[in-house]
């Protein structure tokens, strides 16, 4: 391997900060060693650096690096398992090693190859050691190496002497040059910047106001250093979105050839930068989509040759900036999505009824592939169809304060859009003056500035039908007055008009202002609650005289004024209003628990009402359960879901009133304080609700009442969601393995694969983790620290719940361990470490034929 | 409702209180001392075009930006007279910092646990939907306000 591929750079990277790390731990336990020479422990943990030195050395493909490591830990495996003793001219040897070791990492990050230096002698030396028979340790030993190179003893006995050697070794720019921040630490900075911008705004503000070349020149000074600091700052947080993209190609490749397609991948704007903490939300959702591109989208290669397309299917990521938002698309030319199928789906989840799906326009129908639990895969395959997957897509870029939307065309393919708001940026903005109060339009929005002066200055606006056009370069463009559509006094008709051409999305319109100010660097800080429901503004920012000013969301500007057509908004209101349906023209049942006096459920979902006495109610699974007509019925306190931490009821009522919620096969039980009564009216909910357990609130019989979400109470308890394998809901996979970065490849590969991941970097780690949670299936390196992973088998086969969950070894590729040696040794199957397509295969293959049943996770109502 | 009520007062009686004070109209308010984070003269307020009628607008607290909701209109109370100026009284809440525009603050008063009482069913419900619950002091009656639900604008707006 000469040259890496770009996308490996970052795992170089990574590799040679642990390796760098690794070594110099290395140096000093050496050192310590050699006081202690029989200190196990510490012989194991050279032993296991050296390892892992070596096992990455192997994947990159640095084979100088891998024989050299490679004959050192032979060495040490010896010394380890006390074959050998260890001696002055033995350590001499192993530092030895680390100082080659430190030369070729030092060659590799300077020009990503090894380096000429291929250390044949040091190789050979380190073999011939290993080599000599163990019965006789030390003399011969010393012999041979000293024939070998009389400098030897001389590298040891002497610090000095190995000093200019150590020097030409250039410290490591890599580990040098970087240091671990917290994030914590980089979002306060970010905060104490954004604080300094406006201050430094009204310093500047105060010297426009005053004729005094100290405060002028100071100021300037000011000026100039918080841009830049803030620049640096922002810096610091901004990753490029290839982050994230990098991991793709990786992942189309693999989806291909599992799946028998032609896939390529485009990537366009893989250098848009974004916010960190940005990049860690939409990893997964990124995976996701395209998993479920390759997988949904993307038609088998004779399949599209029949439907006149190319064999080979196209993925495209396109990543850009746009009005202080990052917009991410990924589209396919795949197959689209079948509605009619969407929609038979949804009616077979009992999600849609057939009068409802009936009416349901495409677009609507398109929207139910982001409910919870919906699965269009015809069966449940490791790669996708496990019910988890739009859903989860859409609440991880809602919480981020993004926007997902879908587009499909049956037979031309689907593209996915998601916004991304970018909170925290710092913004250029342009502040304008309407209806006597200051506006910001971010700057990305804008086109140009119009001003139409003299008499006729409102004629050049013309009208078509009532609506304002105006004739820009001869083509015209809509216009529309903000004072209008903010609801503002406009002001006495001026001799001018003043318009700025805004662009949102791919359109263009003019917005008539009553003022142009200037341009400025403003703070994007987010509004309210109570004003999250404005379309029209996109933020607040502080000023430089200290008050605030709204900023205005142009796209909702445009769609708010008519400029722009809003069936981007209809179509969304449609999906709430589709999503509260339920309980519009419905018999309700109201209810009250804990400090809500009034809650209503849609009487189509409840099945019964029952009195349970207090003494029938068992626990089982961490939850409450009941006996209920020869079945297991969980219970769920209402009370608790809505008010979580609130003290228990002091004396509970008895009976306890429950209501059973029934949903397919589900069941359900939702203990409540009261049922106060059944009503039938026509609702509409007039607000929707943040807090948990609640849609929102509506008027029903004249008095406010609050509206139950029945899918999080359901997935309150536990014993249903797990039961029957709910939402969200993987398979878990431990992986245990000493090395961080290992853990990091493997980790990569199971996330992909749609596992979830647990990391244990130790034996007690191990444990902890195994105690924590119920786990599926445990993927483990050989040498687990401290004693091997052996020590982790016999500590499941211990516990009675452990010994059946199926552990996978992996080996590096040398080390000679064969599938039937492994079997004997307790474990289910070995695979290479760096094979992950073998691993996947292998762990699929236990996970789901040894997972014991209790912990079988795959949702019913796949098996269609 | 018993209940409820029972449930309600063995949360908020578990000790005395402190509680910050302050008038809308002729009603006597009080919010735990412990939610509230400052106490302001009225501020420059930026309004807020289209918001609902509650917001008077938003205001700088320092860097922060913090929507400020006029009492007056949240209890559906007649306005203020023109020449007296509200006072803003900052309270923490789940999602972020609030003001409250009221008439006058008063003291910052402990009471006596034992005086507590749910609020009575005939109140008007505007207010009802915001109040916790009742103090009698000696002289008059102060209003325990839930500032979590008077600054969500999902709460009693349907009426």
């Amino acid at each position: 391997m000469e040259s890496v591929p770009i996308q490996d750079q970052e795992i170089v990277g990574e590799f040679l900060v642990e390796s760098y790390e690794n070594l110099s731990r290395l140096d000093q336990e050496l050192v310590e060693i050699e006081k202690h020479p029989k200190d196990a422990a510490l012989l194991a943990s050279i032993f296991r650096t050296i390892h892992t030195v070596k096992g990455t050395c192997g994947f990159l493909g640095y084979s100088t690096l891998e024989k050299i490591t490679h004959q050192a830990e032979t060495l040490l495996s010896q010394l380890r398992d006390g074959q050998r003793e260890l001696n002055p001219p033995l350590i001499s040897l192993i530092l030895e090693t680390v100082d080659a070791t430190r030369k070729v990492l030092a060659s590799i990050e300077a020009s990503g190859k090894e380096g000429p230096d291929l250390f044949q002698d040091l190789t050979e030396r380190l073999r011939l050691k290993a080599q000599l028979p163990a019965t006789s340790p030390d003399r011969s030993g010393q012999d041979i190496l000293l024939g070998a190179t009389a400098q030897l003893p001389k590298l040891l006995a002497t610090a000095p002497d190995r000093k200019p050697e150590e020097s030409a070794v250039k410290s490591s720019a890599v580990a040098d040059a970087n240091i671990r921040v917290g994030v914590g630490l980089l979002d306060q900075l970010m905060d104490l910047v954004s604080e300094l911008v406006l201050t430094r705004n009204q310093i500047l503000q105060f010297n426009t106001e005053r004729e005094d070349p100290a405060l002028n020149a100071t100021s300037q000074q000011l000026n100039l250093i918080t841009s830049e600091l803030q620049e640096g700052v922002m810096k610091t947080r901004m990753q490029p979105i290839a982050m994230v993209w990098n991991q793709l190609p990786r992942v189309v490749r693999d989806m291909a050839v599992s799946l028998g397609k032609q896939i390529e991948l485009e990537m366009d704007g893989a250098d848009t930068e974004l916010d960190r903490t940005v990049i860690e939300a939409i990893k997964d959702p990124m995976v996701h989509l395209v998993r479920n591109s390759c997988d949904h989208g993307i038609e088998l290669p004779d399949v599209r040759v029949l439907a006149g397309k190319s064999p080979q299917g196209k993925l495209t990521l396109r990543a850009l900036h746009e009005g202080g938002q990052v917009n991410i698309e990924i589209s396919d030319d795949g197959a689209g999505i079948d509605i009619a199928r969407v929609k038979q789906k949804a009616m077979e989840r009992g999600i849609l009824t057939p009068e409802r799906a009936e009416k349901l326009s495409d677009r609507e129908a398109l929207n139910l592939i982001f409910l919870p639990g919906f699965s269009m895969a015809k069966a449940v395959t490791n790669l996708s169809g496990r019910g988890v997957g739009m859903d989860v897509v859409k609440s991880h870029i809602e919480k981020i304060g993004g926007v997902v939307d879908l587009f499909s065309r049956p037979g031309e393919g689907t593209t996915v859009k998601i916004k991304i708001p970018l909170t925290l940026a710092i913004i250029p903005g342009l502040v304008i003056t309407s209806g006597g109060e200051r506006f910001v339009i971010p700057q990305v929005s804008l086109l140009e500035l119009i001003r139409l002066e003299g008499d006729s200055s409102e004629k050049r606006i013309e009208h078509i039908q009532g609506t304002p056009v105006y004739r820009r370069r001869g083509s015209l463009l809509p216009v529309a007055y903000l004072n209008q559509v903010l609801g503002l006094k406009s002001a006495a008709s001026a001799e001018a008009v003043s318009m700025v051409v805004l662009q949102a999305e791919d359109r263009q319109f003019g917005l008539v202002v009553d003022g142009i100010n200037d341009t400025q660097e403003i703070v994007v800080k987010p509004l309210g609650k109570q004003l999250k429901g404005l379309s029209v503004y996109a933020g607040a920012t502080i000023m430089g005289d200290g008050r605030v000013a709204l900023i205005l969301d142009v796209l909702g500007i445009g769609q708010r004024s008519g400029v722009l057509s809003e069936s981007h908004h209809e179509a969304r209101a449609a999906t709430e209003h589709r999503t509260q349906g339920g309980i519009e023209q419905q018999r309700l049942l109201l209810l009250r628990a804990g400090s809500f006096e009034r809650l209503a459920v849609p009487l189509s979902l409840v099945a019964r009402l029952e009195e349970f006495a207090q003494s029938a109610i068992e626990h089982a699974g961490g939850g409450q359960v009941v006996q209920y007509r020869n079945r297991i019925l969980p219970l769920v306190s209402l009370r608790a879901v809505l008010e979580p931490g609130a003290p228990e009821q002091d004396t509970a009522p008895d009976p306890l009133q429950v209501v059973v919620l029934n949903d397919g096969d589900r069941s359900v039980g939702m203990i409540v304080d009261q049922i106060l009564d059944i009503a039938e009216d026509v609702v509409t909910v007039r607000q929707k609700s943040n807090r948990k357990g609640l849609l929102g609130s509506g008027v029903v019989g004249k008095r406010v009442t609050d509206f139950l979400d029945l899918n999080q109470v359901i997935q309150a308890s536990e014993s249903w969601v797990q039961g029957t394998g709910g939402i969200g809901s993987d398979k878990r996979i431990l992986v245990a393995d000493s090395s961080a970065f290992s853990r990091g490849l493997i980790r990569a590969g199971l996330d992909m694969a749609g596992y979830q991941v647990v990391e244990a970097g130790n034996l007690d780690e191990a444990i902890r983790q195994l105690e924590k949670q119920p786990l599926n299936a445990v993927v483990a390196g050989l040498d687990l620290p401290p004693n091997g992973t052996i020590a982790l088998l016999s500590a499941m086969h211990g516990r009675s719940d452990w010994k059946d969950i199926p552990v996978l070894a992996l080996t590096d590729s040398s080390e000679q361990m064969q599938t039937p040696a492994a079997r004997k040794a307790g474990f289910q199957d070995c695979q290479s470490k760096f094979d992950q397509v073998a691993m996947l295969e292998s762990l699929a293959r236990l996970a789901s034929v040894l997972a014991p049943p209790a912990i079988e996770l795959v949702p019913v109502g796949e098996e269609n | 409702m018993v209940a409820t009520t029972a449930i309600l007062k063995s949360q908020t009686t578990q000790a005395g209180r402190q509680f910050c004070t302050f008038f809308v109209a002729d009603l006597f308010f009080g919010v735990d001392v412990l939610h509230v984070q400052e106490v302001l003269r009225v501020q420059q307020i930026t309004r807020v075009p289209q918001a609902p009628a509650v917001v008077e607008g938003l205001i700088n607290l320092r860097g922060q930006i913090v929507t400020a909701i006029d009492m007056r209109r949240r209890l559906q109370l007649p306005p203020r007279d023109g020449d007296r100026t509200p006072m803003n009284i900052v309270v923490r809440t789940e999602d972020g910092a609030g003001s409250l525009l009221v008439d006058e603050i008063g003291d910052v008063l402990d009471v006596d646990a034992a005086s507590w009482e749910p609020s009575p069913e005939n109140l008007d419900p505007n207010a009802r939907e915001l109040i916790r619950g009742v103090y009698k002091l000696k002289d008059r009656l102060l209003l325990v306000l839930d500032t979590e639900r008077a600054l969500d604008l999902a709460v009693g707006r349907a009426q």
